[in-house]
């Protein structure tokens, strides 16, 4: 099938408003009558909520943690893009656009990207009435600094936490709605399953993981805001709780998986300790500045990193690639350090770390600069590692950071099975194969504020409301399908647990689909990930009840769909023969690196049709086409 | 330099164990083999669930989920202080290497009236929830708000805004107080609104409806004892508290 993303035709600068235009609307004293189920309490899913519930309707939110406010997004670190232009360099709507199309490797639907830039702006006004304390110049305006793939400074920030105050701002607007009784929030609640009754989405399955209880909540429409998948990977810098679940599940009931390869490796992340390491954090791309990359020339040298003398060291990113140096783009980094960890040369404990080094900075520059600069990751860093990264350098290692896949959806953000949209990192829309530095911010928020309260309406206005009532065969079907999932989990009893399950497939995925991928590594991936995922059926041990809190089975459903998922995945990347962006085919390389594309034959989003576990999925393609801006190769130099 | 070492610890556990609310809860003791000094304090909880799990026992429950002190899901009391008492730390930022070989540690859950425990480590904090619901915000519509640069904000109080904004909720201030006040937690959403000119507004109406909350949902009163500013992982200081009070004084008297 040929998909179609709906895109407004005619000028794009004026596409959304013409398109607003169109769309259909609810009267005010019908929105009260129509039930909206909001999974996800992030920036895209705070922020629907809390619009939908204000506009009238009658919302109920879920979140897996204990409240709203705990959603990953407050881990973002950085901070948000806008085209405000408030610096006077050169920045505008247009800019925003190319750069977003360009850092995604020509890869995402160009409406979609305009529209994310246009309303860029709306949302800086929005956080800031809501009482998000952005930083300030002295005369009390606001400040941006810059940040990666742009040439201008348009990004907002709050301290080392912009994700955190922007999600208290969403927060905020979500508790006002609650008291005033327009959204109803269940936390400690997982949605297991999408309920569709004639082809639309009317409802989800959750378990409440304070009791236990499986029940289905029905509505008039769906929206998933449920973030990404990259524990695919199991170390990852998402939250332990992140998983492909919702999504997944979605897409067992219809809705296309599209694009699920493209994922972003972060290249400087503090690099595992151990075995028993459980997740990776990540440390701001900004220390590249004033930090050098370096390996030791020889294999398994074990002195102390400053005990290497000069001669010895590999400034690997200065001699690969003299014009860019150490400020080389991110996917490119994080290869080379692999490559140098590959080849036996890298540092810290198992050899997977790399030296970023920040001697030369403080010779030239004075330690106190340095600390102004760079003073809270320092410490950050010693807290993780206990090493004092003035006196011996950081040890650095790329680690899964981003999706850029996620469930197809049109221009509306609705999915190809009606009355369910998604939103956020949990669609595939805006970041074609590579996301730039705080733009994922303002996707969620701009999906959340100001794209869902106007193309929701246009769906219910063609439906009635109330019309599947929660005695409806599909619920009850989909009620005794997750009951009995569960019973099966804890019916096993074998030997291995979950998390080794999980380990395992991390280690696959990250050895074979990880930063560079080959036909040969996509197809040994092929061939282990089935192999666990029937293990795991017959080996997991899962302990406790059902109808208890039980973290064990909350887990084992999240894992079990990753070792589906990472199927989907794997086929995703054999299929598409070329290199994009955070897509990184072996065989298809520039010569200095840089990632080939095929434009000839993969101009195109891959949408998967579900067809069975195991079976081969469909694949249905949406066409790309490029008329505002040049299909170019990209280069940074 | 102490990291890459490989000498492991063998560590004494005595953790609180209860199946469910009304269920009677204990200390039970478990041993924490091969801990490595780099390990945080969770993951080697994670192993000790491992070896619980495979022994076919119920691993023991502890909230957590971002594991870099931001998200405020991790929460247990350790050897007797919120977090464990290392300076501007989460539960979830504790490293093993702050422990010594032999020593035991004891793991409860925070302790509060407001706070019900649900299992083992995991509380109900859905009081806070309520008392934010109950003016932690400014009255914004969605769309139709001046442009960011319209209203100026000197960058004192927007540091200040910021300082009190840092706060993640996690409700070790409500532990740590004699009282299980939650006044620190209100007291930052209170100051951060009401410094910031969007929130000026509605200052009055929304102390007093907060700490009616705070009052209506089982939390007790401040008598200054300051435990909660020396447990807070992000270092949220009682100077908030002092400004809660003045907003307070305002609003009656208005
Ligand atoms: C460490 C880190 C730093 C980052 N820094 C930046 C930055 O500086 N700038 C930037 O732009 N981006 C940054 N990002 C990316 C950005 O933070 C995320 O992409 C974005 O916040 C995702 O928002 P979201 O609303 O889509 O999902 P999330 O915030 O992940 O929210 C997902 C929600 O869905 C819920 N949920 C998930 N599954 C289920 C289920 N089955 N049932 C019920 N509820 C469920 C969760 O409870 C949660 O409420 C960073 C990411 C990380 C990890
Ligand atoms: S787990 Fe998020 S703060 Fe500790």
């Amino acid at each position: 099938m040929i998909l179609d993303g709906k895109c407004p035709k005619g000028p794009i600068q004026t596409s959304w408003d013409r398109h607003r235009f169109d769309l259909k609307l609810v009267n005010p004293a019908n929105k009260r009558k129509y039930k909206i189920l909001v999974v996800g309490t992030g920036l895209a899913g705070g922020a629907a909520a809390a619009s939908l519930g204000e506009l009238g309707y009658n919302v109920e939110a879920f979140c897996y943690q204990d409240s709203a406010r705990r959603a990953h997004s407050i881990a973002a670190q950085g901070g948000i893009n806008a085209a405000k232009n408030y610096p006077n360099d050169g920045d505008s709507i247009y800019r925003l656009f190319y750069d977003t199309i360009k850092g995604g490797d020509f890869r995402a639907r160009e409406a979609d990207v305009w529209r994310l830039a246009q309303v860029s702006n709306n949302i800086i006004d929005q956080c800031v009435a809501q009482g998000v304390p952005f930083a300030r110049d002295y005369a009390g305006y606001l400040d941006n600094r810059s940040f990666g793939g742009a040439q201008v400074s348009r990004t907002f920030y709050a301290r080392g936490q912009t994700g955190q105050q922007l999600l208290l701002g969403a927060y905020s607007a979500l508790a006002r709605q609650v008291k005033a009784g327009s959204v109803k929030l269940f936390q400690r609640t997982e949605m297991l399953d999408l309920v569709v009754v004639d082809g639309e989405a009317k409802g989800i399955t959750v378990r409440d993981l304070v009791t236990g209880e499986i029940r289905t909540h029905v509505g008039d429409a769906v929206v998933l805001a449920t973030g990404g998948y990259v524990n695919v990977f199991y170390l990852s810098t998402n939250a332990m709780g992140c998983s492909v679940t919702a999504t997944w599940r979605a897409h067992k009931k219809g809705a296309f998986f599209a694009n699920p390869c493209y994922t972003q490796i972060h290249p400087t992340c503090i690099p595992q300790s151990g075995e028993h390491q459980s997740k990776l954090t990540l440390m701001s791309e900004s220390l590249r500045n004033d930090g050098r990359c370096w390996a030791p020339k020889k294999k398994g040298d074990n002195r102390p990193p400053n005990e290497i003398p000069e001669e010895d060291r590999d400034y690997y990113l200065e001699r690969k690639y003299p014009s860019f140096g150490n400020l080389a783009p991110r996917d490119i980094a994080s290869r080379a350090a692999k490559e140098q960890c590959d080849e036996g040369r890298g540092v810290g404990p198992g050899g997977r770390g790399v030296n970023l080094d920040f001697a030369d900075s403080i010779k030239r520059l004075g330690e106190d600069t340095i600390r102004a600069r760079y003073g809270n990751l320092f410490e950050m860093y010693e807290k993780i590692t206990d090493e004092n990264a003035y006196k011996v350098p950081m040890r650095m290692y790329p680690a899964p950071h981003y999706s850029m896949g996620g469930l197809w959806v049109d221009y509306n953000c609705e999915s190809n099975v009606p009355g369910l949209f998604v939103l956020g990192e949990a669609n595939f829309s805006v970041h074609g194969a590579n996301r730039l530095g705080a733009s994922a911010l303002m996707q969620g928020l701009a999906d959340g504020y100001f794209v869902i309260p106007y193309t929701i309406a246009n769906y219910l206005a063609k439906t009635k409301p109330g019309a599947v009532k929660a005695d409806n065969p599909e619920c009850k079907k989909s009620i005794e399908d997750i009951k009995a999932q569960t019973n099966k989990f804890l019916s096993i009893n074998g030997k291995k647990t979950v998390s080794e399950f999980h380990r395992e497939l991390g280690k696959i995925m990250w050895e074979n689909v990880g930063m560079a991928r080959s036909e040969e590594s996509l197809k040994d991936a092929l061939k282990k990930i089935p192999v666990l995922r029937e293990e795991f059926w017959k080996n997991v041990k899962v302990t406790g009840k059902g109808e208890e809190l039980n973290q064990q089975l909350e887990n084992a459903g999240r894992v079990a769909d990753f070792l589906e998922f990472a199927e989907l995945m794997s086929k995703d990347a054999l299929h598409r023969n070329e290199s994009c962006g955070g897509h990184f085919r072996v065989e298809h390389q520039m010569p200095d690196g840089e990632a080939k594309r095929n434009d000839e034959d993969y101009c195109y989003a891959a949408a998967w049709e579900f067809k069975g576990v195991g079976n081969e999925p469909e694949l249905h393609k949406e066409p790309l086409t490029f008329e505002n801006v040049h299909l170019a190769v990209r280069s940074y130099k | 330099m102490s990291a890459h070492t490989s000498n492991t610890m063998t560590i004494t556990l005595h953790v609180w164990r209860q199946a469910g609310p009304n269920a009677p809860g204990k200390l039970e003791q478990y041993e924490a083999k091969n801990v490595s000094p780099d390990q945080s304090f969770l993951e080697m909880l994670d192993e000790v669930n491992e070896d619980l799990i495979k022994a076919g026992k119920d691993p023991i429950a502890f909230d957590h989920d971002c594991r870099e002190g931001i998200c405020g899901m991790c929460s247990s009391v350790i050897n007797g202080v919120p977090h464990g008492g290392q300076v501007r730390t989460t539960a979830c930022q504790l490293h093993m290497r702050t422990f010594k070989d032999g020593d035991a540690i004891y793991i409860e859950p925070w302790r509060a009236k407001a706070f019900p425990i649900i299992k083992d480590l995991i509380v109900d904090r859905n009081a806070l929830e309520r008392i934010m619901q109950a003016g932690g915000y400014t009255s914004c519509h969605t769309g139709g708000v001046p442009d960011g640069n319209a209203i100026l904000i000197p960058k004192p109080e927007a540091d200040y805004a910021m300082d009190a904004a840092e706060c993640i909720g996690c409700g070790a201030c409500v532990a740590a107080c004699p009282n299980g006040s939650a006044m620190l937690y209100t007291s930052a959403k209170v100051a951060q609104l009401s410094v910031l000119p969007q929130g000026k507004a509605e200052a009055a109406e929304r102390v007093c409806a907060m700490v009616d909350a705070m009052q209506e949902n089982g939390f007790g009163n401040c008598s200054n004892h300051y435990e909660c500013q020396a447990a807070c992982p992000k270092g949220i200081s009682v100077k908030f508290i002092a400004k809660l009070n003045r907003e307070y004084q305002k609003a009656l008297f208005k």
